[in-house]
């Protein structure tokens, strides 16, 4: 039985992106009914809805397209997320909506994705949503990439147009930060290239898309390096009569970097109050380590005032601590970005309020050039922005640690999640509140 | 690969531990929803490995439909005792009695009249979070779900209008009146759930595990013998060796015939399974959107 394994079978998640009508929707499909991932009731209710609306024709689309008004309207608006395994890999999907409008919910499927797969028309070649979402992918850091040039059946397997569309992708590509990037000859809807080598494409010798899924290497999402723990929960047991649990005190989270170790000086930031790690407490026994992304309960030596919104953090390679931030955003409103705006600003297990302070630049997605000191970011623009807290931040740069350096703008009001923030590298070094102030 | 690896339950694990306890800091009135089923026992777990050694801050909450499996209720009583915590039971019959639930003419299924019940006791406790277990994998309108999923003042469910959701930054922020639900374990397989189950040494209702039960065939399916809706002269009635994979209403779910006597059994037998599990619910198959009606109008 593959899912008991004592060796960890790791985990791809990977999401579809690219514009609307390209084919994700049905490449998915394809691709949990040739792994024969899908199971007979789903199978039979395609069936049914072919023989409804379909005239007998199967509709893979409709596997992911899980809302009422995505089957009608033949296009998908929110993510939908579908889990599937092979004997080698465990694979969660994010099909995302390829339309414009939905740009936000593309950002969501891919903002936990270690692995995107762009589709593009073959008919069509890169156009300005290929640019877009190759961009927010690149933006997010996914590390690895697979253009699927997509209905191959309608271009007579033309291998001049495959390269074609390799050389417009390779002329941008060097612009952007994905490090691997891997091209497939594919029609979803035959099934060619996606689970089965096709004989079609005599002139291709790479893996199907399900071989290259299986068989990239993804190195590890989590950063080892600086411990951090920002606090969620204070865990005090309301239990006076009870000597085991009268004392206890203890902070809870989950480590979003490093590896944390009893005996362990720490600091608590933004205070600079400096303790060392007394236990590590778990349900399951005290631990010796933890290490990210575990979830733990430590217990410190003195009791110092620490909250949800601090972050304990080791004392080597420290983060920065501000309140005057530099970021790229994606913005996902309809009401634009503009500066002097004013928001809630999620960071780690913070929300502070934050200002926007200044709109450095917007990126022209026809070109890849920036547009200096816009007047404002529209609804899916991306762009750098200076943005003032009313509490510092305690941050890494996104580049070096997702979980620290991201940070989500939240709309007064309407509480609508509006934007999305990946910090750049803190510029001073860490101004504790009480610099040698040491218990 | 390095030492330092969680492996992928125990990634699973730490995921819905840190959801909940942003759920337990950033709302004021937090509920878990507790059913006794395989899911909501996960949900217990994680509360507890969540909170631990402090109290779960926050009740326990059941909708009792009156067409429980009496093993389900019996079990969903006890486990609540064991972990010391506040059951919150509602009850549809109440709901209908006070006009707050109106059935159909004819309308014997309690389906629908859980949304207006829960709805009711969110309102009258003034949660403004329901924690939940629903799994992405068991339907593909839930596969749609956010973690973190807000719901109007009306409590209905906006699936074109969803907030985004980026990494692992949830916005909980909620006006007066409205209220989020909160699944985590929208990553998890049926199998995920077992294999918990077996690492966790969690006890489940006896119904999950093969017995002997008198069934009715209907639309296809062994349905249990009930007084509630009898078996017709014309239908066809055996006892059959059974269980549950997925636990609805009594007259409305599917018994699979299956030996599976253990939790081991049971892995084998997903392991091979050629249906998915909600394949037996009479429930979804009413038509092709029938579980995103139902959550448009507040169901679980
Ligand atoms: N000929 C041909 N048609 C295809 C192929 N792949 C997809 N299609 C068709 O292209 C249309 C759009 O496919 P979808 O899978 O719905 O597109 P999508 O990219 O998911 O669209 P959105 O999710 O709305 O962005 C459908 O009519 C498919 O049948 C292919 O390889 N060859």
């Amino acid at each position: 039985m593959p899912h008991s394994s004592p060796i960890p079978v790791d985990l791809l998640r990977f999401n579809t992106c690219g514009s609307v009508d390209d084919g994700k929707s049905t490449l998915i499909g394809r691709l949990l009914y040739d792994s024969k991932s899908l199971m007979e009731d789903q199978i039979e209710a395609l069936e049914r809805s072919a023989d409804l609306t379909g005239g007998g024709q199967i509709n893979l689309a409709n596997l992911t397209d899980g809302l009422r008004a995505e089957r009608e309207q033949g296009i998908t608006i929110d993510v939908a997320y579908r889990y599937f395994a092979t004997p080698r890999r465990k694979f969660i999907i994010a099909d995302t909506p390829g339309h414009v409008q939905y740009t936000r919910n593309m950002v969501t499927g891919a903002s936990t994705a270690n692995h995107s797969i762009l589709m593009v028309d073959a008919r069509l070649g890169v156009i300005e949503q290929s640019r877009r979402h190759t961009c927010i992918a690149s933006l997010l850091r996914i590390p690895h990439l697979v253009v699927a040039v997509n209905k191959m059946d309608l271009v007579g397997w033309s291998e001049t147009r495959f390269h074609e569309i390799r050389n417009q992708f390779e002329d941008f590509l060097p612009r952007l930060d994905i490090k691997d990037v891997k091209f497939i000859p594919l029609s979803a809807l035959n099934g060619d290239n996606v689970v089965d080598a096709s004989p079609h494409t005599p002139w291709y010798s790479g893996p199907t898309l399900l071989g290259h899924l299986e068989g990239v290497h993804i190195g590890s999402d989590w950063n080892l390096d600086g411990f951090r723990f920002p606090v969620q929960w204070v865990n005090r047991p309301n239990r006076p009569q009870d000597p085991e649990w009268h004392d206890f005190r203890g902070v809870s989270g989950q480590i979003s970097g490093g590896i944390v170790r009893v005996g362990q000086p720490v600091m608590v930031l933004p205070s600079g109050l400096k303790t060392t790690v007394q236990k590590i407490w778990t349900m399951d026994g005290p631990l010796t380590e933890a290490f990210c992304p575990a979830s733990v309960t430590l217990q410190l030596e003195h009791d110092i005032d620490v909250s949800r919104g601090d972050t304990i953090v080791g004392l080597t390679t420290m983060p920065g601590v501000s309140s005057d931030l530099r970021a790229r955003v994606a913005w996902m409103n309809t009401r634009p970005l503009q500066a002097g705006r004013k928001y809630f600003l999620k960071h780690t297990t913070q929300t502070v309020q934050a200002v926007v302070t200044s709109l450095e630049n917007r990126l022209k997605i026809a070109d890849f050039e920036t547009e200096e000191n816009p007047k404002e970011l529209g609804v899916n623009d991306l762009g750098e922005i200076r943005v003032r807290t009313s509490r510092p931040l305690v941050f890494d740069s996104y580049s070096v640690n997702r979980l620290t350096g991201s940070f989500i703008l939240i709309e007064p009001g309407t509480n609508q999640t509006v934007g999305a923030g990946m910090l750049f590298p803190p510029t001073e070094p860490i101004k504790p509140e009480y610099t040698d102030f040491a218990i | 690969m390095s030492t330092y690896h969680l492996d992928h339950l125990q990634y699973l694990e730490t995921e819905a531990i840190h959801i909940m306890r942003e759920v337990a800091s950033e709302f004021e009135r937090p509920a878990l929803l507790f059913s006794g089923g395989k899911d909501s026992i996960c949900l217990l777990r994680l509360a507890e490995k969540a909170f631990r050694p402090s109290d779960i801050p926050m009740p326990f909450l059941n909708v009792d439909t009156g067409h429980h499996f009496p093993e389900l209720n019996t079990f969903r009583d006890a486990r609540a005792r064991e972990l010391g915590g506040r059951l919150i039971v509602r009850k549809v019959e109440d709901a209908i009695a006070s006009g707050i639930a109106i059935p159909n003419p004819g309308e014997v299924s309690r389906n629908r009249l859980q949304i207006p019940t829960l709805l009711a006791a969110i309102e009258e406790f003034r949660f403004d979070c329901a924690i939940g277990g629903a799994r992405r994998d068991e339907e593909k309108a839930r596969a749609k779900e956010r973690f973190f999923s807000f719901r109007d003042s009306f409590g209905q469910w906006d699936p074109k209008n969803q907030r985004p959701e980026i990494w692992n930054l949830y916005n909980g922020r909620v006006n007066a009146g409205e209220h989020m639900r909160v699944f985590p374990l929208s990553n998890w397989t049926e199998m995920d759930v077992w294999e918990y189950i077996k690492r966790e040494n969690l006890a489940v209702p006896t119904i999950y595990f093969s017995h002997r039960r008198e069934c009715v065939r209907r639309q296809g399916q062994w349905l249990p013998v009930t007084s509630i809706l009898p078996p017709k002269p014309s239908e066809e009635v055996r006892e059959l060796v059974v269980r549950v994979r997925t636990i609805g209403d009594i007259i409305s779910t599917g018994m699979i015939e299956s030996p599976a006597n253990t939790v081991d059994d049971i892995l084998v037998e997903i392991a091979a399974a050629r249906v998915t599990e909600r394949g037996s619910r009479a429930d979804d198959k009413a038509s092709e959107a029938a579980m995103e009606d139902r959550k448009k109008q507040g169901y679980f």
